[in-house]
Parts: C-alpha cells; structure tokens; sequence
C-alpha cells in the first residue's frame, strides 16, 4: 500500500481553532486520527494524505462561515462529497481542513410538473432518481458510483456514466447553483433554463473544487420513458465489437447506452456474477435503447441489423426490468470483479474520437504485452470514453511505476488521436501531467487567471486539477507552440 | 451557397495583440446582423468574417469543427450533403449570420427543450483570448472534463470575453420525416398534453400563440406519422416555428423593447399578449417604456428576464445581478480580457 502523508506539525491558530469549534455543531469537528483516517484518500487510493481536521457543518451558512474564517487565517480547504472520485481530487490537503458537505442532504424541492430537483449538495445521485420515480421522472447522469456518490461531487466532476450518450453529462443537466467563493460570499447563478450572462454554473460544474464551494444545485428531470430494450451483442474479436461501436454511431442512431467489454473484462465478470456470456466471446456489445413502444422496435430492428452485419455471433435481448438487470449486471460489477484478478488495478479514463475505437484498442494490447501488465477494457464505447484497467501488484518494487509509464503512454495515444486526457473521472492529482501535455502555457495561464477570479490566495483545493507552469517545466511535457518554449526565463532541469 | 475557406489567425491575432498593447477596444463583428443586439457597440470593428470555412468535418463521427465567420446556412448546406443537420436550433438573421454571431448572442430556437441548447452543441472551442493568445479550449469529442469549461462560458458572452475562431459542434442525421400540427386548446390543457407527448413522441418544438398550440413533430417517418396520429389536430405551418427561432413575423413587428421571460414551463399564459416557446419555458414580450411590469412578472413567475432588443442602447440584455456576484464576474471577464477590449460595453458598461 502507498505511503500517508502526514499532516504538517505547524499549529494552526487557537483564535482559528476556537472560532471553527463555534461555527459547528459539537460533533462537526473531527481530528483524532482514527477519526479522520477514512477521510485520507478517495476513490484513488494510492494518493493519501492525513487531514489535520475534518469539519462536518449541517447547513450552508454553516459552510460560508467556515470559508470565510479559513480565508481570513489562509488555511486551504478542500469539499468533499462521499470521496468515490476516481483522481484524487479529495485528497486533503497537509496544511488545509476537509470540507465535507455529506450533511447537507436534504432535497429540499421536488416540482414534477416542471421536471426540476432543487438539492443540497451532499444527496446521492441515486436518491434523486428514487425520489422522482413516483412522479415518472429520473434524474439522467449515472456513474457507476451513483449508490454513494453526491450532486455535489457531480458538479464538482461532470459526472457522466452509462446513459450520457442520449441525455448528456452533469452540465447539460444543471439549471442554477448557489455557491460559496474562496472568501465565503454566496452567489446564485442560473435559473428554470440554466441561463445567466456569463455561464458561471458551467464553469463551476468539472471544476474540481477550485472555484466555489456548492451549496445547492437545481436539476432537470427527465420523463421516464415508456420502454427500454437492452442488447447484448457478441464477438469473436475485440476489433469486430470496436467497428460495429463505430457502425452503430456513423449510422446516427443514438442508443440510451452503448457500451463495450473485452474478453478479460468478461470473464471477470462472469466468474463475479455467475451469469454467462455467449460461449467464445472475445469482446461484448451492450446497447439500450428507450422510447415509446415504436420507437424501440424500430431502432432495435437497426441496432440487430447492424449486430449481425458487424459479425456478431449471438444477439441476446431483454425486455423486463428483472432480464434488463441481469444484462447490465455484469457491466456494473466489472469494475469489482476484475479488482479480484490482481491485487490492485488503475482505471484510465481517455476519451477519442469513434472512428480511432478501433486503431487504439489495438494498440493498447500492443502496450500491454509491451509492458507486460495486463489491461482490461470495459468502457463507454458510444461517447468514446475509454476505461482502460490496468491490473498490477503494488507490493512488487517498481511495478506502479511501470504502470504509470503504460498509463501516460495510453493517454498520449488518446491525444494523438485527437483526444483528450479524461472524459469523466476528472484531472485531481493523478492527471496533472497530463495537463502539461493536453494544454498550452497561455491556456494554463487562463485557467489560474480564472482560478484567481474566484479564489484570489489559492485555498481552494489548492494543487489539484490545473498543474502550475513550473510543474509542466519539470514534467518535460509542456507543449511548445510555434517553436517557442514557454517560460523561457524559468531554468529547465 | 459558395463558401470560402479561408484561414485569418495569423491576421486576427495579430489585430487584437495590437488592440490590446494600446488598451483600444475592438467590436468584433462579421455578419453585421446581430449589431443591435446587446448595449451600443465601441470600439474599432474587427472583422471575422473572412475567417470562415471548415476546419474538419467526419460525418460518421456527428461532429464538425468551422470557422466563426462561416455564415450558417453554408455551414447548413455543407452538412445537408452529408444528410445531417445541427443539433441545435441556431436562429439566423438573413444569409450574412454566421456560426460565430449565433454563438456570441447564444441564443437557441424552439428546438431547445428537445434537442438541447445551443451551448449544449459545443464541444470545443478556439480563441483569441483579451491578451492576442490563441487558445483552445475543450475538443472534438464529446465527453472531456479537463480543464474548466471556457468554451460553454463563451457562449451568450456577447463577445466579451474571447474573439472565437472556431468551434466544434455536435451534428445529427437530417430526420427522415418533419410535420407541424396546430390545436386550439387552452394554455393549461396544452401543457397537459404535453407533458404526456414530451415523454413517448418525436417533438423538435412546441409554441404557443393567440389560443393556439403549435407541435413540430421530426424523426423516422413511421413515428411522425404515429404521432400526428396520437395528437391529431390539424395540419400546421413550419413557418411558425422558423419564425419564431429568427424572432420574425407579426408579433416581433410590434413596437417597444423586446424580452425574453425563462420561467418555469408550467407558468400561467399571463398576459396574453405574449408568445410562448420552449414548451412553457421562454415566453416573449414586447413592452413599450417602463420594464417594472417586466421584471415584477419574472419575479411572481420564479424566473428571469432578458431584454434581447431595446430602444435605448444604454440599457443591456440583464439587470444587474447582487454587486458580490456582478464583481465575481467583471473578474471572470477580466482573466479572459484584461484591459477590456473586446467588446468593450456591449454587455455591461465598461467590460
């Protein structure tokens, strides 16, 4: 297991540690070490770092009062929802406090007639949806994590999942957000159709922290629709599901999900769940689509044509809410079920163009025989968003290295193709390199001009999601524009 | 339409360095037909509209990547070889609107609550940013977190915050079949009805106007004709709702300023003088003089106005928000546009 970071011995302040007790109810304080310990890392656990406190306020004046005494004495903060984030942006900060918003979980409006949840930030996604089903609606973004994970760590990341193909991320799905700036004054921005002069609420949602703190989200509701039908296709090559993920998208059908396992992905999940895939299968199609009665058989009719001229050997249908589970069973356990092939495995999150699904799955098994470090891949094959795994053992010296090696070298292969360095599960820690290579020094420069426009002393989530020239410098992978080398007053080493 | 692809970077880039070394404002400007948008323009204009054509376009990949002063409908004519259309309305001024303006003024037709907005459609962008930086910001796929989203904070800017020189869209099949139908119902049944067709049929728009619902139907022919079946009613005219998306026809001929109401759908029709779109959600409204009766009615509805058109060009398309949250965003503004050239005024006065 990765070493803890401890948290710096310069004590913080009585006057600070007084005032903070004041602000929060009795039990909102935590900072024995067993108490905080759960909160070291997030879902990226090879990055930990022990608090020095963890507040828990209740309500959001609370959570501004908090901001505003950790501007005054510049101590950082860092907002946390349930800590399933995939990068790393949760991790704490030595000299900062956690900031966790878990208390704050009321729905405190829901209006089915005009299909919008008014929410505080620390509600599970998945309480939303159960919310709104009485009244025929769902609320659409799904991670995986969606059980445990919060709207305000949904907005914090963009969250996407299965079914953002047809009804789109968390941004497309945020109508207003009441937020807290670095300084502690609340804003409100958005309204019943998301509009504001300057789309602050966009920038926030992905922000990873950085800009505010959320305190409440308003969010659209879609209508459930009167049928779905998922498909499962199978293939006797990885490349013939990746062409016919191509096929499905370049003929314009837009299923609600469209997704793709690999064989080693597959036979983890079927040893996970004990439900079968078609024997032989080298590589699995799962398509749902949604709709009216109509429009189901006539894009099913499509989607098995397109299946069966794409060289799929089996076709499996489910209709019943109970066969549909059973379908989608084994995608959502795949991440759990190829964690027990090795002792740890870490999830890439590229996203390419669709056309490239079939060039760079070749070439990540090209990689993986290179470095000798098996990957499986389960992913979001409609958008392009690929989830590599790679499965390796921590405990043998220099392995995660290696792994980091294959994993920036996927990531360059996503660039190359015209890419991008994550589709969903955010920049955090883990990506900032990454940054280096995704974006200019003028770019970078923008985001920390943006940064400082809502968090002029940097104590928001300080060090995460956008790297600082210097650390590009060091990478070795800042993009050089035109022949010039950006910073060239800094020494390169 | 003939298109010319031409690529001014180099030229446009150098114009705002330049702009911005002597703090000079510049209006940026291309098809002409959206000027009247917005607080009166300042500044040098700063033209975009040779800077047009296509940067890429895969139709098998749904997305395509054009240059700012590339007038919307070549850019329409160049997808409809390919059988594909944008995903969003993009209302348009005459032949000379280009992609560029649309996205400055970010306005979104009648497609809106079916096909998303128009800021929904941008995948990425390209820019000039307040300093001469060229900059890229997003992609061309469809799913990126990395780094804030300053290509969806571009849109409905007005101009403000960035010169725009190219974008990536998300395109979508041409549908295989449109229809409008039109009933006479009263606004609350209308909104019944609905809230049950939004859920199972092909709708691309709904509207309402003097007493009558207008339902734009667009998909695979057997639904459409399935849907016209369920919703019955008579046949309607397309015009509706391409007017309506181009703020054309009798209603935007009255006289006095024009706004935009973004209410919750389920709002009462109140008064009667107005024009709904979005399926409930947007309602205009010509108003001579005073906007107090305009803004008491956006706050009774929970929602906000927006004066798209006005006499006096002193006066922006958005009140003033709490002073906290007006100085928030004059920082925001000044991190993509320092010394506050581009577009100077044109949303707030002195930004």
């Amino acid at each position: 297991m990765s070493q803890t970071v401890e948290p710096s011995h310069h004590p913080w302040p009585a006057a600070f540690m007084r005032r903070l007790r004041r602000i929060l109810p009795a039990d909102g304080l935590l900072q024995k070490p067993t108490e905080v310990a759960v909160y070291e890392c997030d879902g990226l656990p090879v990055y930990r770092v022990r608090p020095r406190a963890v507040v828990l306020p209740r309500t959001a004046a609370e959570v501004g009062q908090v901001l505003a005494l950790c501007a005054e004495y510049q101590v950082p903060v860092v907002a946390r929802g349930a800590g399933t984030g995939l990068s790393g942006g949760a991790l704490p900060h030595p000299e900062g406090v956690v900031l966790s918003l878990a208390r704050l979980n009321r729905i405190l409006a829901l209006d089915p007639d005009n299909r919008i949840a008014r929410l505080e930030p620390g509600v599970r996604n998945l309480a939303v949806s159960e919310a709104a089903r009485p009244h025929g609606l769902f609320y659409a973004p799904d991670p995986s994590s969606q059980i445990a994970c919060t709207i305000g760590g949904n907005v914090a990341e963009n969250a996407g999942g299965v079914h953002c193909l047809k009804y789109g991320l968390t941004t497309h799905n945020v109508l207003a957000l009441k937020f807290f700036d670095a300084e502690g004054t609340l804003h409100e921005v958005g309204g019943p159709t998301g509009e504001w002069p300057l789309d602050l609420a966009a920038l926030l949602t992905g922000s990873e922290g950085l800009l505010g703190v959320v305190v409440e989200v308003t969010v659209r509701l879609w209508p459930k629709p009167p049928a779905t039908v998922a498909y499962l296709a199978a293939f006797r090559s990885l490349e013939a599901a990746a062409a016919c993920v191509s096929e499905v998208v370049a003929l314009g059908i837009i299923p609600a999900g469209l997704e793709l396992m690999d064989g080693l992905a597959l036979s983890a999940a079927q040893d996970y769940t004990g439900i079968p895939y078609p024997e032989g299968s080298a590589a699995v199609v799962l398509a749902e689509v949604d709709g009216d009665d109509l429009t189901v058989a006539l894009e099913g009719d499509r989607l098995r044509a397109i299946f069966t001229a794409q060289g799929a050997f089996a076709v499996e249908q489910a209709v019943s809410d109970e066969d549909r589970r059973r379908l989608w069973l084994g995608r959502k356990s795949a991440f759990p079920a190829v964690g027990r092939l090795a002792p740890d495995y870490y999830c890439m999150d590229g996203t390419i163009p669709r056309r490239s699904l079939v060039p760079v799955l070749t070439e990540i098994g090209a990689l993986s025989r290179r470095y000798e470090l098996p990957v499986a891949n389960v992913f979001h094959a409609g958008d392009g968003n690929l989830h590599p795994l790679i499965l390796y053992d921590a405990a043998i010296p220099g392995q995660l290295v290696q792994v980091e090696a294959l994993g920036a070298d996927i990531l360059r292969l996503c660039l190359a193709h015209g890419g991008t360095i994550s589709g969903e599960h955010g920049v955090g820690v883990e990506k900032l390199d990454g940054m280096c290579a995704q974006f200019t020094a003028a770019e970078l420069a923008i985001f920390h001009a943006l940064k400082s426009a809502f968090d002029p002393h940097h104590l928001l989530n300080p060090g995460k999601a956008v790297p600082t020239p210097a650390r590009c410098v060091e990478a070795g992978g800042m993009h050089v524009h035109g022949g010039h080398q950006p910073f060239p007053h800094l020494e390169r080493f | 339409m003939s298109l010319e692809h031409n690529d001014d970077t180099a030229l446009l880039a150098s114009a705002v360095r330049e702009a911005y070394e002597q703090a000079a404002p510049v209006e940026i400007v291309a098809g002409g037909t959206r000027r009247a948008f917005g607080r009166a323009p300042t500044g040098t204009p700063l033209s975009v509209a040779r800077h047009a054509g296509i940067v890429a376009y895969d139709p098998s990949e749904f997305v395509v990547t054009v240059r700012a002063g590339t007038p919307i409908v070549a850019l329409e004519d160049i997808l409809a070889r390919e059988g594909q259309v944008l995903t969003a309305d993009v209302p348009r001024f005459g032949a000379a609107s280009t992609i560029g303006g649309a996205l400055a003024v970010g306005l979104t037709g009648p497609g809106r609550p079916y096909s998303g907005a128009l800021r929904d459609a941008v995948l990425g962008m390209r820019l000039i940013s307040g300093t001469g930086e060229v900059v890229r910001f997003g992609g061309q796929v469809l799913k990126n977190v990395a780094g804030f989203d300053v290509s969806r904070l571009m849109v409905g800017a007005y101009g403000t915050l960035g010169l725009l020189l190219d974008v990536s869209l998300r395109t979508a099949r041409r549908p295989e079949a449109e229809a409008v139908v039109r009933l006479e119902r009263s606004w609350p049944a209308a909104r019944v009805a609905l809230r049950q067709w939004e859920s199972a049929l092909p709708l691309t728009g709904a509207c309402y106007a003097g007493g009558v619902l207008h339902v734009r139907l667009a998909g695979l022919a057997p639904r459409v004709a399935e849907a016209r079946r369920v919703i019955g009613g008579e046949t309607g005219d397309m015009a509706v709702f391409t007017d309506l998306r181009d703020l054309r026809g009798v209603f935007f001929e009255r006289p006095g300023d024009l706004w935009r109401l973004l209410v919750p759908p389920e709002s009462p029709w109140d008064p009667e003088d107005t024009v709904i779109d979005w399926a409930g959600a947007q309602r205009f409204w010509r108003v001579a003089g005073d906007a107090t009766v305009v803004y008491e009615l956006a706050a009774r509805l929970r929602g906000q106005a927006m004066r798209l058109l006005c006499a006096d060009r002193g006066v922006g398309p958005w009140v003033l928000p709490p002073p906290a949250t007006m100085a928030l965003m004059a920082r925001v503004k000044a991190a993509m546009d320092p010394r506050a050239i581009l577009n100077r005024g044109r949303l707030y006065p002195d930004w």
